[in-house]
């Protein structure tokens, strides 16, 4: 008996089924193929994390943004699949990979919600900082948590007068009778309120400068610790964003994460790995808008021809594919760069940084151009790329600093000007 | 019954959300493109690994008929929890009859209970490598299932037919394939992946199983589907059966 549900593709039941009509050529042709110099197993990496993200994130991101609303159930179910301490030990229950790996798995992630992958890769660098410098006690009762995604972090370092001048923080933390006692607000903080744990960091002694800093686990419902209003942004809508309050907020010994006075190498050193997040996930947002413009442009006829015959539509997206290439290449390398422990990681990490944030927001734009009336409509996913990707070039040290960190390579330091922090 | 031994055979297909271009010379479609697991198979895999964790099998074994690249497919289903992997090794173009005798021969060196396959791979929806591969075992099968439970020594199936559900018991062993509503297959861990690389990983050729892969079926002509014209309005039945008859030839 002829069957028609046999004889109907099955190619067509599934995307009826899932939903989603792609047509991803971007990713899947062999030019600008995001695949290309992996090894099978980042590979593997790349295409569950890819899945995740088109299945879990993609479809909820416009509604995520427009509802401000912050998916906790969807980034719980990451953990179970060890997105939650990609880069930390296994001893705690970290994932145990590095930095490439995590800049492959950011990626992919980000190209179904830039601003959800943000809360995790933030996350990703408290992680590291409790697992390389925390004591044993401390990393065996949050670790875990932590790498599970059951609890989530925030990073404390940015205050209302301190930003680019990160080692002018004046949040106080005074010793006493086995507590810190905390005073000061945190501005900016992303995942505020909604978030168990935060990474503070603090001032321990009376040296002004970054050596008097030290770092800090403060844990929600901790009294004194309080939060502000949630801030009203361009974009990251799918996470909260509110000043962080100390008042006199007791925080027991055993939190200190590495020793006083190490809190600003211990900032620092995490945001070199943080950079490459950011930068990770500019990549994404750039791929995903690239690829809804490739799509566009093939559906979308003016003068009785698809817009991709046309050369200037053509040229643009080769300009954008290549700039996309070559942003993905100087991330990536910099991250082996910090997998092997270059002393030369720090400064080509903030190259990345430049060129990621910059090119990819860029790649948004030019985008957002192609798909002409329609890309300044919220129906339309590329506005919201931008929006996203507009703060990769101000959180983790502004690109401002970023020249900075690299300019020292080059020239010495000018007599008057303030040190850039190391 | 306890400890079933479960084999999943799984196909490297074209990714379900690639464009396909057919090639000029109309004799096949451009396979340089973006390749993932058959979705079907997927979802076979997800269903023996839930036996598994059930108590109700002891062992998945993943096994897969293709070229070098057929092996990322195996991986994955080895990150799911798969067991152990088979890699049947051919640059040839197999066909279902083929497939199927491949598979007899591995199932008589592994020796399952059950076989589970996905219903038809995405690439030439034959949908006949599983039916085949039940005849030449001699064994029971139930096809398009979308609920396995395990009572005594049967499977107890739920099969998607047009006209509905059709409930049938298979005494093991077993052949099933699987209908899109099964499960929804899981994403594999990254550790799960990390440790699939440790995971047995055999290589067999046709040649070792002992059977002739050589094609009975030539593909004459390969053309993508018209495009779609406009509906049109009819007058009458009588309309209506001439343009179904003359017009779109299907009658």
């Amino acid at each position: 008996m002829f069957s028609i549900r046999a004889a109907s593709t099955a190619r067509e039941a599934l995307r009826g089924a899932i939903g989603r009509n792609q047509v991803r050529l971007f990713g899947s042709s062999e030019v600008v193929n995001w695949s290309h110099g992996l090894t099978d197993e980042q590979i593997e990496y790349q295409s569950m994390a890819k899945k995740f993200a088109d299945a879990e994130f993609a479809p909820n991101m416009r509604a995520w943004d427009q509802t401000e609303l912050s998916p906790q159930e969807t980034i719980r179910k990451a953990g179970g699949l060890g997105f939650g301490a990609i880069y930390c030990s296994p001893a705690f229950g970290g994932t145990g990979l590095g930095h490439l790996d995590a800049s492959i798995i950011f990626e992919a992630l980000a190209t179904g919600c830039v601003s959800t992958t943000a809360l995790l890769y933030l996350h990703n660098m408290c992680a590291w900082v409790l697992d390389n410098f925390g004591k044993q006690p401390l990393k065996e009762r949050i670790l875990p948590e932590m790498a599970s995604l059951q609890k989530m972090a925030s990073y404390c370092l940015t205050e209302p007068n301190s930003g680019s001048d990160a080692a002018s923080i004046t949040t106080k933390a005074v010793k006493r009778d086995g507590y810190y006692i905390l005073n000061g607000s945190k501005a900016f903080i992303s995942g505020a309120g909604d978030n168990e744990l935060y990474f503070v960091f603090a001032r321990t002694s009376g040296h002004l400068g970054w050596r008097g800093i030290s770092c800090f686990l403060v844990e929600k419902g901790t009294p004194g610790l309080s939060f502000g209003a949630k801030e009203k942004k361009m974009g990251w809508n799918s996470q909260s964003t509110r000043a962080v309050i100390f008042e006199d907020c007791a925080v027991p010994e055993g939190n200190l994460i590495g020793e006083e006075g190490r809190g600003f190498l211990i900032a620092m050193s995490a945001l070199t790995g943080g950079r490459l997040n950011v930068s990770s996930a500019s990549l994404g947002g750039a791929q995903a808008a690239i690829d809804a413009s490739f799509s566009h442009v093939q559906n979308r006829k003016q003068f009785g021809v698809p817009l991709s015959h046309f050369q200037n539509t053509q040229f643009r997206l080769v300009d954008m594919a290549a700039a996309l290439h070559s942003a993905r290449l100087v991330v990536r390398s910099a991250a082996d760069s910090l997998d092997k422990k270059e002393p030369s990681a720090k400064t080509y990490s903030a190259i990345a940084k430049i060129v990621a944030t910059e090119r990819c927001y860029e790649i948004c734009d030019q985008a957002l151009q192609l798909f002409g009336g329609y890309g300044y409509l919220k129906d339309y996913p590329v506005e919201q790329y931008l929006r996203d990707l507009r703060v990769h070039r101000i959180l983790g040290g502004t690109n401002e600093v970023m020249r900075g960190i690299v300019a020292k390579e080059f020239f010495e330091p000018a007599p008057v000007q303030a040190k850039v922090p190391a | 019954m306890s400890s079933l031994k479960v084999l999943v055979p799984i196909k490297r297909v074209i990714d379900y959300t690639v464009k396909i271009r057919v090639l000029p010379g109309g004799k096949g479609v451009d396979t340089n493109v973006k390749h993932a697991m058959n979705p079907f198979d997927e979802i076979a895999i997800e269903a023996a690994v839930q036996l598994k964790e059930a108590k109700k099998a002891s062992e998945v074994i993943a096994v897969s008929v293709g070229g070098a690249k057929s092996v990322e497919t195996l991986r994955t289903a080895l990150a799911m929890g798969a067991d152990k992997a088979v890699h049947v090794e051919t640059d040839a173009d197999v066909q279902p009859l083929e497939v199927a005798k491949l598979l007899r021969a591995v199932a008589d060196k592994e020796q399952p209970q059950v076989v589970i396959l996905g219903k038809q791979a995405i690439d030439d929806d034959s949908a006949q490598t599983g039916q085949m591969l039940a005849g030449l075992l001699g064994w029971s099968q139930a096809t398009f299932a979308s609920k396995i439970e395990v009572e005594g020594d049967s499977l107890k199936v739920t099969r998607e037919i047009d006209g509905g559900l059709e409930t049938v018991r298979a005494k093991v062993p077993a052949v099933l394939t699987t209908d899109l509503r099964l499960n929804t297959p899981r994403f594999a861990t990254l550790p799960n992946i990390m440790k699939a690389k440790k995971k047995p990983l055999a290589k067999l050729t046709p040649k070792d199983l002992g059977v002739d892969i050589t094609p009975r079926l030539e593909i004459l002509e390969v053309a993508e589907p018209p495009k779609r014209s406009g509906g049109r309005k009819v007058e009458s039945v009588d309309d209506l059966i001439d343009k179904l008859k003359n017009e779109a030839k299907v009658i």
